[in-house]
This record gives C-alpha cells, sequence and structure tokens, in this order.
C-alpha cells in the first residue's frame, strides 16, 4: 500500500480533482459482459420501458465504479480503500444516441481518521440530479 | 405478503471457490474506462508491494452478488426476484482483491424489513481467500419493490 498523498498534506475540505464519466449504450453492454450482471434494463430499451423505467439505465454498480475512480486516481493506489459505500438514489437514464450520459463526480476530505486515514465525501451527479447518495470512501495516505 | 422474520441471521454456505483471473480484472477495467497500470501490469502492482495484478475496489461485487442471488432465490425466502432493485452497497476491505486468489463468499441475511408495501433485505457477504483469510466484506440492501394492484 503506498499512497502518493500523504496524512499531513491534506484538511478537512481539501478538494479532490474531480472528473466527469461518458456512458452510452456500447459502454453498458461491454460493462455487462465484464461484470456479469446482464439485466435486460441495462441494454433493451423495451424491456426497460416495460418496468417502468423512462428509457434504459446505467448499471449502479458501473456508476459506483466511476465516482471511486476520483479517490483512486487521487491516492494511485487503489489498494489504499478501506471502505466504500454509496446509496442507490437514482438511476443513470442512458439515452440511444450519440452523446449517452454523463456522470459528475467530486469528492472532498469530510474528516481525519485515526491510522493516516481519511473520509472523503463524493458527489455524483447526472443531468443535474445525484444519483448516488451517502457515497462515502475511507482511504488510508501516506 | 411480508417475508419470513425468521431468515434474519441465517447464514447459507460458502460458495466454490472463484479464481481471479488477470484477463478477467484487464476486462473489468477496460469495461470502467480505468486505465491505472496496477490493474494490468505485474510489474506496476509489484512496485506497489502487491504480489500481482489487483482487482479494482468494485470487482468482487460481481462475486458476491451471485453469492447473494441463491440467497434471495431460495424458495422457502419467497422474495419476488424480479421486482428487485439494489438499495445500497458496501464493502470494506482487509486487503485488495488480487490475481490468483481463489475466494469464497459465505452470505448472511443481516435484516429483513418492510417499509411501504417494499420488501428490504440486507445482505452481507464475506469473502475469504484459499488460506482462510478475510478479504473484503460486502453489504448488499436489496429492495424488492411493492406490486401494482392488478
Amino acid at each position: 500500500m503506498t499512497a502518493k498523498i500523504a496524512y499531513a498534506d491534506v484538511e478537512v475540505g481539501t478538494e479532490l480533482p474531480a472528473q466527469t464519466f461518458t456512458v452510452d449504450r456500447a459502454t453498458l453492454v461491454q460493462y455487462a459482459g465484464a461484470s456479469g450482471d446482464f439485466n435486460p434494463i441495462h441494454w433493451n430499451e423495451k424491456f426497460a420501458k416495460g418496468v417502468g423505467l423512462p428509457d434504459v439505465i446505467a448499471h449502479g454498480m458501473f456508476t459506483m465504479a466511476e465516482a471511486i475512480r476520483v479517490v483512486t486516481d487521487w491516492v494511485g493506489d487503489p489498494g489504499a480503500v478501506v471502505d466504500y459505500g454509496v446509496r442507490f438514489t437514482k438511476p443513470v437514464v442512458v439515452p440511444d444516441d450519440e452523446r449517452g450520459a454523463v456522470i459528475e463526480v467530486a469528492g472532498k476530505v469530510a474528516a481525519k481518521l485515526d491510522d493516516n486515514t481519511v473520509r472523503v465525501d463524493l458527489l455524483v451527479t447526472s443531468g443535474g440530479q445525484k444519483v448516488l447518495g451517502m457515497s462515502r470512501a475511507v482511504v488510508r495516505l501516506g | 405478503m411480508a417475508l419470513d422474520q425468521s431468515f434474519v441471521g441465517r447464514t447459507y454456505p460458502a460458495t466454490d471457490p472463484y479464481e481471479v483471473g488477470r484477463e478477467k480484472i484487464r476486462e473489468f477495467a477496460e469495461a470502467v474506462g480505468d486505465t491505472n497500470p496496477v490493474y494490468t501490469d505485474p510489474e506496476a502492482a509489484k512496485a506497489l508491494g502487491y504480489a500481482d495484478v489487483i482487482a479494482p475496489p468494485t470487482f468482487v461485487f460481481s462475486i458476491t452478488f451471485k453469492a447473494a442471488g441463491e440467497v434471495v432465490r431460495d424458495p422457502l425466502l419467497g422474495l419476488d426476484y424480479s421486482r428487485v432493485v439494489h438499495g445500497d452497497q458496501k464493502f470494506a476491505y482487509r486487503r485488495p482483491v488480487r490475481a490468483g486468489d481463489r475466494l469464497t463468499v459465505t452470505s448472511t441475511i443481516e435484516a429483513i424489513k418492510s417499509m411501504a408495501g417494499n420488501e428490504i433485505v440486507d445482505i452481507r457477504g464475506e469473502v475469504h481467500d484459499e488460506a482462510g483469510e478475510h478479504v473484503v466484506t460486502a453489504w448488499t440492501k436489496l429492495v424488492a419493490r411493492a406490486a401494482e394492484e392488478a
């Protein structure tokens, strides 16, 4: 475990570099294959609408995977993540067009904890709406 | 119909081992667009002190969710799986998952609640390696939405 960020160098309120992630239908098909989650709400528009969704939606776990990249890119070593949790509050709707959807992720240090760890709170939105709630990671710094 | 509260605390038998492969980790990292070399290059992983490439933090969900699926499909529990959505997800890591791991999952039903007609089931998956050492714990909250009136 070798985080490139030093515990002494961060304060409560320190902002992590924000990132945006684009997701289109091809992304969802690729993620379905890689994760083994073939639920048709993530690739079949007819099925998604049939169960009351506005359109195909991204896998919640895809969004969760993207959100933590703000933390793992910041510390360099993904093995520095000690805890990570989210609540899936709103689906990321992915239209069948050239643009797809955009997931925006911002993070900041919310608390300095024991053993050189800090809690990072993530703000994860798409189309101006919060898509993950209670999105928090504990990460061990150098 | 409310689910049987007597299932709370029930632990299911450990799954057969899942062997984590380098190429499966690569496939997952590519699918989420993450180019961190620690996922694909064993030398980069060694430079950080790992014996082999490690997996992105949420990779292990594929394994724990499969194990959880056996719980929620338990006919005796009687959950309507077609109405299930993912509510919350949390992980606590002892160490990152890495290529070569042979992982087993032991799932326990932590809670069953009923709210506004929705059935909520909390499942904890304990992931252990071949040596029996704890690797990660995954908590998954599943919500079976209330059936609409016919």
